[in-house]
């Protein structure tokens, strides 16, 4: 027998710490707005106050003699220069899709649009002279309220564009009779009506924005010979694209740089106005510039999410089978239709059936324009809203049955003896165990034991009344099969791109088509590729968001990095070590057949011959004794395209504390297990869970975008968007079972949304369950404390939010509230 | 988020300061902790021409034992006001209250003077100084005045400090041996109140003997709660007993309707918050 070496531990699943913290966290990196080149010039930005006005006329001659200012643009000064920001998703093929001009000239349709831009030389220069520039409005009737606008073309209600003659962009639908994956859905709820249960409810998502934490900016050098954009974006590739395709600039006199980028939440996957003036400007002048947002413009004008109603009708059996889905939603997408636009609800679409064995299901969205910020992307983007409804529903049918809200579900879910399974909605879920999740979450939950506290509070009539709430959630995920996004009528693929560089000294330089923007790319990805080739993880450098490094790839969203872009990369370091085996069987003096690769070295069986990799990368630089025919290069490419989503599912369990007497809810426990495949790196998984947990709950209990009936944003500031800090969460209780996907290599599934997809409901379930006793089956998100008491004394889902917001700074006008 | 230019000086006298107030009148405006008045500036709601900045004058800072009572100096921070001693031993009241003003960062540099100036009725600090009874010093050209806390404040953001004057010290009568409690009322831990009782209590065995009581957010000014006390007052320091008197808490108040809450419920909390906060102050809660 001989020694064998103690094999070191595998990098894939271990906690490591991530290299980018360091940069990251203390901000001595490259943000966009850390950027200055020499005569950079600076940007400010006239935004309209009114959500609807003709512009009847703009004087900026004051502007233009203020001190240090180079010009001052509006949009009839830059004309078709500006481009246009798209629409990548027209989701039916007669959408209606207003013409977004980054700068309109003649009409604003919401308040915070940009109507003129100031050049100067200092940022504060520019902000004094945007003061004085003069604007004439006329103010137009604008379509705020949601389900007044849909119908607005019916009763000469107000248009969001009157030229349009309809607020209504699309009407886009899926019937499973229709496609043929399941019955109809009018007939099973027509024979639940007969003997059978039917629930009816109609449920508010309430309007968010991403707030992510570095504020958009963007540098923009047109003085190369390609013009070099910085932007604090998640899509590097696509804005080029965009750029190219609506400026008229050759895509390769383009280069888009994404620096490090201090989180996005979906809210940086537009193409916005903002980039295409900085583009504009910087062409005209010659010159470099930079635009900063602020905190205030960045609440006002980057794209908001969510925004929905949702009818919803659910039928079942007398013991609580469901046999129907019936689904009719109104959608908010604001002034335009943005990058994924009307898109987002369509993602929904295919997951409100969930992880139940629906026989028949039917989907409808009205993709409404109005006078507000647009909306887009937010974490989740369709599935949260969608796993909402399904898992407030749940309980609802779980309530009317009078059963455990776990069991009910247990009786509809697919058995995990039951995968794959394709769904009432045409997707094919590959992997899954929702009875094992579930038991792990029960049991770190104390399941039993806190009904039993809740049983004894109630029988008490305690004040403070606990509620437990479920969420047992499943998401599409890993954007995805470019033939699905084909048939949905998406502008793009789905596939991601990797490269593998073999360095002469024996590093690895590796590059991708993802746009990190906080997840950890850097530290996962490294991860994968030290163990797929045998070398040290500190040997990896992974290289993105920087279109003349990265020329190709799809970007960061959808929770597709690792299932996409990780696999990309597995390929190129496969195809890395295919192409080095030649080599190495010629530098070896065996035959190919012979070698084995393994732990980073190419070994000739039954010997102790061997190279490592990393020495053959040196011979290849070299290339001084290459066989025959080989080209002297072992670095490798993939473009993969995923053959099928990816399905993380997870069981939630939150437990609240309502006090009866303010409204006031106090999170007690919340655990969950969720099924997320194998993980990569299991610190980087706790970190996306945590804050996806935060940002679920915070739309259940705190954060709301309040416009007034002027069109105004009321919630312009941190404080009155109330965005929730660590002394307003609890400590979550984490853990994970695993049912490897099988539609990719490392078997992982995506955990960026995950858990902002599940808690919402979870959290929403339990303020519900804490108030069934006072006869509450709805608290309107976010289930302020005020609403709370509301539908403890007075019914109903506790009422609408006063849409006007307490000053704290506003000396000069505070008398006036 | 950059404010409009602004001529900076920084007197290290009271007298000096005036001065300059004196000089630049309406163009003025004091800076002392910046915690309000920097948000209003970089928000460019007010653009002064010249900022007058107290931070450099000593003898507003610190608390100092006065007899009968205790004179916080305006520029004391609401750190050091918070940590003193004296008002723990004295005003225990207001330092109940500085532990739910703000974060730390915002404590470490706004000023109790700065805040009460500032008047915003949803601040933490007007409640505890009216209920206890506080006089405000104010000094100006033709010398100082005392104003006390029922004349100081006047309407939102408004007090009744004159234009050529500053705020140079807080008098708080000394309160030793009361209990207090401040029950303030949020969604998030860091947010302005949207309703906050700030109750101290004088007991006498198990009964309450006084009872003074300072509403916050409850009307355009902070408020006494008048009614409230005078029920109070006497009664047994029961679960009964003391709701009873705080179910008359929200009388003669205004309250505002806002995306916290609208007025009637805040009506119900000043009921629920002052009942909490007496029986907290009488060592029940
Ligand atoms: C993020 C944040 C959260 C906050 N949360 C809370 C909270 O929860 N509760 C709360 O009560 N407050 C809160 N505040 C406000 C805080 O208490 C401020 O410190 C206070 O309102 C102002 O004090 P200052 O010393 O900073 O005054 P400044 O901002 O410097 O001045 C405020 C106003 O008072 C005037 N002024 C200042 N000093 C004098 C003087 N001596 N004489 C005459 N006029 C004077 C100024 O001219 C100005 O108009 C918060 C502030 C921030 C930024």
């Amino acid at each position: 027998m001989t020694a064998t070496q103690e094999p070191t531990q595998g990098e894939i699943g271990r906690d490591r710490r991530r290299k980018e913290d360091q940069r990251l966290i203390t901000g001595r990196t490259r943000w966009t707005d850390n950027i200055t080149l020499p005569g950079m010039l600076h940007l400010a930005m006239v935004r309209s106050p009114f959500p609807h006005a003709r512009i009847t006329g703009i004087d900026t001659s004051a502007a233009k003699a203020g001190t240090n200012v180079v010009a001052v643009y509006t949009g009839a000064d830059l004309g078709e220069s500006q481009g246009a920001c798209i629409n990548a998703w027209p989701v039916v093929p007669d959408q209606v899709t207003p013409a977004h001009l980054p700068m309109p000239s003649d009409r604003v349709a919401f308040a915070g649009e940009t109507v003129a831009v100031v050049v100067a030389r200092s940022a504060a220069e520019a902000r004094d002279a945007a003061e004085l520039v003069e604007v004439d409005y006329e103010e137009l009737p604008a379509a705020l309220d949601l389900k007044e606008s849909a119908e607005a073309h019916t009763n000469g209600g107000a248009l969001a564009h009157p030229d349009l003659g309809t607020n209504v962009s699309a009407v886009w639908r899926f019937d499973s009779a229709e496609a043929g994956t399941g019955g109809d859905v009018e007939q099973a709820i027509a024979e639940a009506r007969q003997d059978g249960i039917v629930i009816e409810r109609e449920y508010r998502q309430q309007r968010l924005i991403p707030a992510f934490m570095e504020p958009r900016s963007v540098v923009v050098d047109p003085t190369g010979e390609q013009i070099t954009m910085w932007s604090a974006t998640q899509v590097p590739h696509i804005l080029r694209f965009a750029l190219a395709a609506t400026t008229g600039v050759p895509e390769s006199k383009i280069r888009v740089i994404a620096p490090d980028v201090g989180g996005g939440f979906g809210g940086k996957l537009q193409q916005t106005p903002e980039e295409m003036i900085a583009f504009a400007v910087a062409r005209k002048l010659g010159k470099p510039v930079k635009f900063t947002e602020t905190r205030s413009e960045s609440l006002l004008t980057a794209h908001h999410g969510r925004d929905q109603w949702q009818r919803l009708t659910l039928a079942a059996t007398k013991d609580g089978h469901v046999t129907g889905l019936k689904v009719d939603l109104l959608a908010d997408l604001g002034a335009y239709v943005a990058i994924v636009g009307g898109g987002v609800p369509v993602l929904g679409a295919f997951m409100f059936n969930a992880i139940y064995k629906f026989p028949a299901y039917q989907f409808q969205t009205t993709n409404v324009l109005t006078n507000k910020t647009w909306t887009d992307a937010y974490r989740g983007a369709g599935r949260p809203e969608a796993t909402f409804a399904i898992e407030r529903l749940m309980d609802e049918l779980a309530n009317e049955l009078g059963k455990d809200p776990l069991e009910v579900r247990e009786m509809n879910w697919i058995k995990h003896e039951e995968f794959p399974f394709t769904t009432v909605a045409g997707l094919e879920y590959d992997s899954g165990n929702y009875e094992a999740a579930t038991a792990r979450a029960k049991e770190m939950f104390g399941y039993d034991a806190l009904r039993a506290e809740q049983a004894e509070r109630r029988s008490r009539g305690d004040k403070v009344q606990l509620g437990i709430g479920v969420s047992t959630f499943t998401e599409m995920c890993g954007l995805a099969p470019s033939r699905v996004l084909g048939s949905l009528n998406y502008g793009a693929g789905g596939w991601e791109h990797a490269e593998v560089r073999m360095l002469p000294t024996g590093k690895v330089e590796v590059v991708t088509g993802a746009s990190a923007h906080g997840q950890g790319h850097e530290t996962a990805f490294s991860q994968i590729v030290a163990d797929r080739l045998g070398v040290p993880f500190e040997d990896v450098e992974v290289l993105h968001g920087d279109t003349q490094i990265s020329h190709k790839g799809l970007d960061t969203y959808g929770s597709r990095s690792l299932v996409v872009g990780g696999e990309a990369l597995v390929r190129a370091v496969d195809k890395v070590i295919e192409k080095a085996k030649p080599v190495a069987a010629h530098l070896l003096e065996a035959s190919a057949d012979d070698l084995e690769f393994s732990g980073g070295r190419f070994s000739v069986r039954g010997t102790d011959q061997g190279m490592a990799i990393t020495e053959i990368a040196t011979a290849v630089f070299a290339a001084h004794n290459l066989p025959d025919g080989v080209e002297a290069s072992i670095d490798s490419e993939a473009t993969y395209d995923p053959v099928n989503f990816n399905y993380p599912h997870g069981t939630h369990l939150c437990a609240v504390e309502v006090d009866t007497e303010t409204g006031q809810v106090r999170m007690r426990k919340y655990a969950c297990c969720d099924d997320i495949g194998n993980v990569i790196n299991p610190l980087i998984v706790s970190g996306q869970v945590h804050g996806g947990l935060v940002q679920g709950i915070a739309q259940a209990l705190w954060e709301e975008a309040v416009y007034d009936e002027n069109g105004t944003l009321v919630t312009g500031s941190f404080v009155d968007y109330l965005l929730p800090t660590a002394a307003d969460t609890i400590s979550f209780d984490l853990d994970h079972t695993t049912s490897p996907a099988t539609t990719n290599s490392l078997g992982t599934k995506g955990v960026g949304e995950a858990g902002t997809i599940a808690s919402t409901p979870a959290v929403v379930n339990a303020v519900v369950d804490a108030l069934r006793p006072y006869g509450v089956h709805d608290v309107a998100m976010p289930c302020t404390p005020e609403r709370v008491w509301r539908a403890i004394n007075t019914g109903g889902s506790g009422g609408e939010t006063t849409e006007a917001a307490a000053p704290h700074f506003d000396e000069s006008e505070g008398a006036a509230q | 988020m950059i404010p409009a230019a602004f001529e900076y000086v920084a007197p290290t006298s009271v007298e000096e300061a005036l001065a300059a107030l004196a000089e630049h009148g309406d163009d003025a405006k004091v800076i002392a902790g910046g915690q309000s008045l920097l948000p209003v500036l970089r928000m460019r709601l007010n653009a002064p021409e010249w900022v007058i900045d107290l931070g450099r004058i000593d003898s507003l800072r610190g608390v100092r034992d006065g007899g009968d009572h205790l004179a916080i100096g305006a520029m004391t921070t609401h750190h050091d006001v918070g940590e003193d001693p004296l008002i723990h031993e004295h005003a225990l009241l207001i330092s109940k209250a500085i532990t739910h003003l703000a974060d730390a960062q915002v404590r470490h540099r706004g000023t109790f003077g700065g805040a009460l100036a500032h008047a915003d009725p949803a601040g933490d600090l007007g409640a505890p100084a009216l209920a206890l009874g506080s006089t405000f010093v104010v000094q100006g050209p033709g010398g100082t005045r005392e104003i006390p806390a029922d004349d100081f404040f006047v309407d939102l953001f408004e007090t009744s400090i004159s234009e050529d004057e500053i705020l140079t010290e807080v008098r708080v009568p000394k309160h030793g041996g009361w209990g207090a409690a401040y029950e303030k009322f949020v969604r998030i831990a860091h947010q302005w109140p949207i309703v906050a009782v700030a109750a101290a209590v004088r007991m006498e065995g198990d009964t309450i003997a006084e009872a003074r009581i300072g509403l916050t957010n409850m009307g355009s000014t902070p408020l006494r709660a008048r009614a409230a006390e005078q029920a109070l007052a006497g009664q047994p320091a029961t679960e009964e007993g003391v709701a009873a008197g705080a179910a008359a808490a929200a009388e003669g108040t205004n309250p505002p309707s806002d995306l916290n809450g609208d007025a009637d419920y805040r009506r119900h909390l000043a009921t629920v918050l002052t009942r909490r906060a007496v029986l907290a102050a009488a060592g029940r809660g």
